[in-house]
């Protein structure tokens, strides 16, 4: 698991894709925090909550490639005959993509000090943010890689991707003006992007934790069957 | 080392694999042969755990690979059709990578370098992959799959698109690491199969239609003992005497393929060896033998008869089946 995380990870710098993803988060939390600074109110959630609008446009990016490219090459074979479990390989795929996603938030983390200097700050609020956030990527990046396990091209990848983030967020919107009682019901089910505001108005609920956790290992769960389905086919 | 008993793979309706048996033992040299399509990689994605299969059993040092294939996996280095490599990496990380991901115990350094010497890449070893040619590609997709040392070694088609060189090179190497591996080499060149295995064992649509080593298979499918004798001399002179020799069935004149003599083929009766008779009588007659060679198919000539011919005989049958009905 390590070795395929290592490589992977290593593989989104080999690429400019790393540092593209990187300047794209730096950018916009920069850009957010100084019209938050600016306007007087320089609160970090509220930063972390306007980036989470962008990851929808960003993780599709880091996701795309992590099965489809392995089997377009062919490399999955040196994955899956070597003395590895798949789960491993799905792990370790999906730490890298994490790793990525968590290092573009490093940049609040700064702001946030900034901030400290001129004010006392609850902390715990802003961790919680960032936990939800990283949550948010936990089950975006499990679910691009699961559909990237589907595809041997990248671009049918990531646009399947970002077909099911824009529907689960589209029909949350349209759910609201339906006033259905199953819509709702359903949306509540399926809405991450929503069970995500709860982490930024910083009421810790065990509950939204455990789903956003349950989703991703759902996702993963989801992949590896399809990883070993294929071999089966 | 490897065990293969009532494999079959089936892809919806078409059986790729149709009830394969084999046995192969520690320290042999196995070619697969059989025209594209055969089967031949599937079988090997199976044994190596790439694939999985439909009936059967795949056991590799005792250890089933549906049921322990991290045990098994673990004694098997693999070299696909297509290496498998990551072209973003040079050769050095990628074998890194390799050595991590297959958790060899050997110390890293020394034992990667011992490999780059192996096979003779130690010069590109910091070279990304992307800007190697195909020779060098498909030689650090052998590193690869000797990383870790394994047992057995299988190597599917190692020398496609590769130069004339390069097969030498290559085919010299597997001869090396036969030594002191088991291997299996597939290849629908017979020539390859010939210089580096001592067993082959012949694949066609999806089924085995031989096994044994290249002399046998070719005697076995030669219709007798029949031999070939260049020597000098008038063709009555020559027949004359060949046709007193004991057990002489019959004497054929093929003409002259080497100015001053003539070959002739020697058909025994079945079984008997007349070799010694022939040369001995020849000589008494103060007849000088240029050559004398059994005459053996050609593996070529085993292969088209094994696969084309059984091809063309089934077409026929049921040409004629068809034309009995329409009767």
């Amino acid at each position: 698991m390590i070795a395929v995380f290592k490589r992977e990870l290593k593989s989104y710098f080999n690429t400019p894709i790393g540092f593209v993803i990187l300047a794209v988060f730096t950018f916009f939390g920069g850009m957010f925090f100084s019209v938050l600074y600016e306007s007087g109110s320089p609160t970090v959630e509220s930063i972390i909550s306007v980036m989470s609008s962008i990851v929808v446009f960003i993780t599709p990016f880091i996701t795309m490639r992590l099965l489809s490219e392995d089997r377009r090459q062919k490399v999955d074979q040196v994955l899956l005959t070597a003395p590895v479990k798949i789960s491993s390989i799905v792990m370790g795929k999906f730490l890298a993509a994490f790793a990525l996603y968590s290092a573009g938030f490093i940049p609040t983390l700064i702001f946030q000090f900034i901030v400290a200097t001129y004010v006392s700050l609850n902390w715990a609020i802003y961790f919680y943010a960032l936990l939800g956030v990283l949550l948010l990527g936990a089950v975006m990046i499990s679910i691009g890689e699961f559909l990237s396990s589907l595809t041997e091209s990248p671009v049918v990848a990531a646009a399947l991707t970002f077909a099911v983030f824009l529907v689960v967020m589209l029909f949350g919107s349209f759910v609201e003006t339906s006033n259905n009682a199953l819509l709702s019901g359903i949306n509540t089910a399926i809405s991450f992007v929503e069970r995500f505001s709860n982490f930024i108005s910083g009421v810790f609920s065990f509950n939204d934790v455990f789903y956003m956790l349950s989703l991703t290992g759902v996702f993963m769960f989801l992949t590896i069957c399809s990883v070993n389905k294929r071999r089966w086919a | 080392m490897i065990e293969v008993s009532s494999l079959s793979k089936r892809y919806g309706n078409f059986l790729a694999v149709d009830d394969v048996s084999f046995s192969i033992k520690k320290g042999e040299v196995v070619g697969f042969l059989g025209p594209n399509g055969a089967g031949k990689s599937t079988i090997m994605n199976i044994v190596t755990g790439y694939l999985s299969l439909t009936q059967g059993k795949v056991t590799v040092d005792g250890y089933d690979i549906l049921e322990e294939p991290e045990q098994a996996k673990r004694r098997i280095g693999y070299l696909p059709e297509i290496p498998p490599l990551y072209i973003d990496m040079t050769v050095n990380e990628y074998l890194g990578f390799v050595y991590d991901l297959k958790k060899v115990k050997f110390p890293k350094k020394p034992h990667i370098d011992e490999i780059l010497r192996l096979v003779k890449i130690d010069n590109v070893k910091d070279k990304l992959i992307s800007k190697l040619s195909k020779g060098y590609r498909q030689r650090v997709g052998i590193a690869q799959a000797l990383v870790g040392n394994p047992d057995v070694l299988i190597l599917d088609e190692p020398t496609v698109g590769l130069d004339p060189k390069q097969i030498i090179e290559i085919r010299n190497l597997i001869s090396r690491l036969g030594q002191n591996h088991t291997v299996i080499v597939s290849s629908h060149i017979l020539s390859e199969i010939q210089a580096v295995c001592e067993r082959v064992i012949i694949i066609n649509h999806g089924k085995i239609v031989a096994d044994s080593t290249p002399e046998e298979l070719s005697k076995e499918l030669s219709n007798d003992y029949s031999i070939v004798v260049r020597v000098g001399g008038t063709e009555e002179e020559i027949t004359k005497i060949l046709k007193g020799v004991k057990d002489v069935e019959s004497v054929n004149c093929l003409g002259q393929k080497e100015s001053g003599t003539l070959d002739f083929v020697v058909t025994p009766k079945a079984g008997a060896d007349i070799r010694k008779d022939v040369s001995e009588r020849l000589a008494a007659r103060g007849k000088h033998i240029i050559m004398l060679v059994s005459n053996q198919l050609s593996l070529e000539q085993v292969f088209m008869r094994l696969t084309y011919e059984a091809d063309v005989a089934a077409v026929v049958a049921e040409q004629n089946k068809a034309k009995g009905e329409g009767k």
